[in-house]
């Protein structure tokens, strides 16, 4: 247990006294959140809005009024039939549609309850969200506004329709996404390249010829890898919450658990790679290929792999991304506990435990 | 007299408060084998990176070839060959490939670059291996097909940096037939080297201590002058004095 | 006793196409001092990487204190200490750090064998908060060493402790080593330097995978009477040159300040090579009769085995 602590201490001074690394480490996650964020919620300024307003009344004509006033939009057609609907969205004009019942002010002043529907273009879903969410403050405010004078609350009840993508898939979900690369980046990289390191600079020549377990030093040069990833993930969901505004609407304990175990995955994907390769280039390399792109592609994150070939979809089942963007979009974005994310939990740890088993049976206990 | 091909004149290099190199002044003639000695962290790979125009000297002047070190490194890198045995050959290309690849670096036709090809192979007597990677040949093969190399655009000056270091007695004496071969063709060489008995085959020697430059004469002369039957005893006497045994 | 015992080793690479150890058998003697003397390349790292149990030799076998380099390699890998040839401890871990790092790696602590690396630590340890990667060339060595001592190793095998090292530091460091062989531990030690030879209580003379003799330094020299003379003259260059045209000589080469040159003849050797260099247009000529230096015997070994 001492050499086992030893062993950590010497690693996170290598990690410590590696600037560049730990930039890396902590920076890459903080970049990648922000840009992906501002990337994603930048267009939202001016955005078109079509009416069908069947009530035409004051009530309603004060809203839309205020709407195009605001600068997230601008009115931009009125519509008279719902067929109408389909084709501005086709044709691209609009990202927001607003639709006014009949009667609306009447209802609103005398039953204090209606509902406005908002239909949004959600094949570009984070945009979609993002308008539609706008167009409910407004809503939101008006009904406030009235309900200052009176002793019964009224209320706008908004209705919200998605055509095209109605699950909604990928906002918001780009920080699941950022998660899964981040981890899978880092931990299977840093880790393979920490130990190939010693290869090359001959220290695990001097390691081999000493009593020490091999596997010994090879795990120990994971922990500090596992504690450093681990505070990435602290890291994302900070500014997912507090930067970007988005809620974590399932448990955070089992987030943090699930994620813990999907660091330990690709930390042995990392020890796997270590154990086939001999220099730090070739161990980045088959990183950056072997893992990032298929993360990127399988992971469900960039692109849906319901829309996937079949053979496609059969190989997604095979990376290890795929399984725990699900979890946490399960568990963040849907709000979904344990029981739902067992499949996913269980195919994990299998992966992890078949890593393990190969990459402690290929390690080499001396040079060649 | 003829003009230096190396001159200078107080060259001081600090890193920090750290003086590597300490006001050093001397000149190297066109042609002559210059022994530059040292204890590890004397100075000399500072002062050698700043003749070879990788690194600005603090002060003081130094000229490499008629190029001053401080303006025209450019230059000087283009009137020198170097060779060290970190930096020498491209592990998986052939000689010939190898020879080609440093020619056309520096600018040789395609004719001239086959001949002289062509010549070096024969000169070094690697006919049957010309066409092999250099990476399976013994080191002591490879070190003279990067002198070669270096010298393979005639240039005026070449620096070695210990370039015989573990290569075998007989190859080590070829490849000092090499740089005298070289020598009598006109080119200067300055050699580092921590073989002792190397040092006598140099015209003139030059030992650095903290910095500085101890002595500086020819073998004969330095041996006389400290009383030492052979350079070693020279260098012990010299670097024993030394008060920083790092760099 | 043997402490090392090395018998018909073979060991080749890329599919048995290169050959690094050919038959090779030795035995070192407890308490010994033995060199491994070869160039680059002459197959003393993979012999020192079988005795440390890190390769696996294709023919033969080997032990080290009784133990078998390739069933007992745990026993092995506890009693030995190793220096590769390449400095291999931590640049980024200052000079204690990679001390202690090493001592729990082999279950000891720095102060519990402090006295084992005393000698040697005191010349570093003023700089002990400096990282290993920011020392000089003869530093490092010391450090290296200390490493590879702070167990108590009954064995110690140090792959070209010496290259790449000044003069002065090199003595330096042979003297630690006479230090160490006096406290009775076993010292296998290679190196492509000639004149270190003289420093080991027997030798083994390495080339090409094959040992080429193995003896004391002073057997070994007497083995190989040559007909040797040591010549000098004024212009350097053209005596070589003119050395190596006549049938009559057999080698010439650059010994320091003079050529080592082997006549083919035994007699008059002197008068002949006194004349045949008057011929030439050579002033100030000496020419007298030496014996031979490790370096004349190495040379006249390789071109016996060409």
């Amino acid at each position: 247990m001492k050499t086992f602590l030893a062993f950590i201490t010497k690693e996170f001074r290598h990690v410590l006294r590696d600037k560049r690394s730990l930039l890396i480490l902590l920076g890459l996650p903080i970049v990648m959140m922000i840009l992906f964020g501002f990337a994603l919620s930048s267009e939202v300024k001016n955005s078109n809005v079509a009416v069908l307003d069947y009530a035409q009344d004051d009530a309603s004509h004060l809203l839309i009024d205020r709407i195009n006033q605001s600068q997230y939009f601008s009115v931009q057609q009125y519509l008279h039939s719902e067929a109408e609907i389909e084709r501005v969205f086709r044709q691209g004009k609009v990202r927001l549609v607003v639709i006014f019942p009949q009667n609306f002010q009447e209802d609103l002043l005398h039953t204090n309850h209606v509902q406005v529907r908002l239909i949004g273009d959600a094949s570009d879903p984070n945009t979609s969200n993002i308008v539609v969410n706008y167009a409910s403050n407004i809503f939101r405010d008006y009904q406030n506004e009235l309900s200052d004078n009176k002793k019964l609350p009224y209320s706008i009840e908004t209705e919200t329709r998605m055509l095209y993508n109605p699950q909604l898939k990928s906002s918001y979900n780009f920080v699941p996404g950022v998660m899964t690369l981040i981890l899978m980046l880092l931990g299977a990289m840093m880790t393979s390249v920490s130990i190939v390191k010693e290869k090359e600079m001959g220290t695990m020549e001097i390691l081999l010829v000493s009593p020490m377990r091999p596997l010994l030093v090879v795990l120990s040069k994971a922990v500090p890898y596992m504690v450093l990833c681990f505070i990435d993930v602290i890291i994302i969901l900070l500014l997912a919450v507090f930067l970007l505004g988005m809620p974590i609407r399932g448990s955070l304990l089992l987030l943090l658990a699930e994620s813990l175990l999907f660091i330990i995955t690709t930390l042995s994907l990392g020890l796997l790679v270590s154990t086939i390769v001999d220099s730090q280039q070739t161990a980045m390399f088959l990183s950056l290929v072997g893992f990032l792109m298929p993360a990127l592609v399988f992971s469900g994150f960039m692109f849906p792999i319901e829309n996937m070939p079949l053979p496609l979809q059969i190989i997604s089942n095979i990376v290890p991304t795929k399984w725990y963007y699900s979890i946490v979009r399960a568990i963040m974005v849907k709000g979904l506990g344990f029981s739902y994310v067992i499949k996913q939990t269980l195919i994990l740890v299998g992966m992890t435990v078949f890593f393990l088993g190969v990459a402690i049976r290929k390690f080499k206990i001396r040079l060649a | 007299m003829a003009q230096p091909v190396i001159h200078t004149h107080q060259l001081t290099r600090k890193f920090g408060d750290f003086v590597a190199v300490n006001a050093i002044s001397f000149d190297v003639q066109p042609g002559e084998i210059f022994g530059f000695l040292g204890a590890n962290g004397a100075g000399k790979t500072t002062a050698m990176r700043i003749l070879c125009g990788l690194l600005s000297p603090t002060s003081g002047e130094a000229t490499v070839a008629g190029f001053d070190v401080y303006r025209q490194n450019e230059e000087i890198k283009k009137h020198i060959g170097y060779m060290s045995q970190k930096f020498s050959l491209y592990e998986n290309l052939t000689v010939r490939e190898n020879i080609q690849f440093f020619g056309g670096i520096y600018g040789l036709s395609r004719q001239e670059l086959k001949e002289k090809t062509n010549n070096l192979i024969e000169r070094v007597g690697l006919h049957d291996e010309a066409d092999k990677l250099v990476g399976s040949l013994p080191l002591g093969w490879k070190q003279k097909i990067s002198f070669s190399v270096a010298i393979l655009h005639r240039p005026k000056i070449v620096f070695l940096d210990e370039p015989t270091g573990g290569v075998d007695p007989i190859t080590r004496r070829q490849f000092w037939d090499m740089i005298y071969d070289a020598a009598h063709e006109g080119i200067t060489l300055f050699v580092t080297t921590h073989y002792m008995d190397e040092a006598e085959y140099c015209d003139r020697v030059s030992i650095m201590v903290d910095g500085a430059i101890a002595a500086l004469d020819t073998p004969a002369g330095l041996k006389k002058q400290f009383n030492a039957t052979n350079m070693d005893e020279v260098f012990l006497q010299l670097a024993r004095g030394a008060k920083r045994s790092d760099g | 006793m043997a402490t090392v015992h090395v018998e018909n080793i073979k060991k080749t690479y890329e599919k048995g196409t290169v050959t690094a150890l050919e038959n090779v058998s030795f035995d070192v003697k407890s308490g010994e001092l033995f060199g491994l003397i070869g160039p680059d390349g002459a197959g003393k790292t993979s012999l020192f990487r079988v005795l440390t149990t890190l390769l696996l030799p294709d023919e033969g076998q080997a032990q080290v204190a009784g133990f078998d380099v390739v069933k007992d390699f745990w026993e092995i890998r506890r009693i030995v200490g190793y220096m590769p040839g390449k400095f291999s401890l931590y640049q980024d871990l200052s000079i204690e750090e990679n001390l202690n790092f090493f001592a729990t790696v082999f279950n000891t602590t720095l102060a519990k064998n402090y006295h084992l690396i005393e000698e040697i630590y005191v010349q570093i340890e003023p700089f002990k908060k400096r990282l290993a990667g920011k020392l000089s060339g003869g530093m490092k060595q010391k450090l290296a060493l200390c490493c590879a001592l702070i167990h108590e190793p009954k064995v110690l095998f140090l792959d070209e402790p010496t290259t790449g090292v000044d003069p002065v530091s090199r003595k330096e460091f042979w003297d630690m080593l006479d230090r160490l062989k006096s406290r009775g531990i076993t010292i296998v030690v290679s190196t492509p330097y000639m004149d270190e030879a003289s420093r080991c209580d027997r030798i083994a003379l390495i080339q090409k995978g094959k040992i080429l003799e193995l003896d004391t330094l002073d057997k070994i020299l007497g083995r190989y009477t040559q007909n040797l003379y040591a010549v000098d003259a004024d212009n350097r260059y053209q005596l070589m040159k003119d050395l190596r045209m006549p049938a009559e000589i057999e080698s010439s080469f650059a010994f320091g300040e003079e050529q080592h040159v082997t006549l083919r003849t035994q007699e008059n050797g002197e008068r002949y090579l006194t004349n045949y260099l008057t011929e030439r247009g050579h002033t100030s000529i000496t020419v007298r009769p030496i014996l031979p230096n490790i370096e004349d015997t190495f040379i006249k070994l390789m071109l016996e085995n060409q």
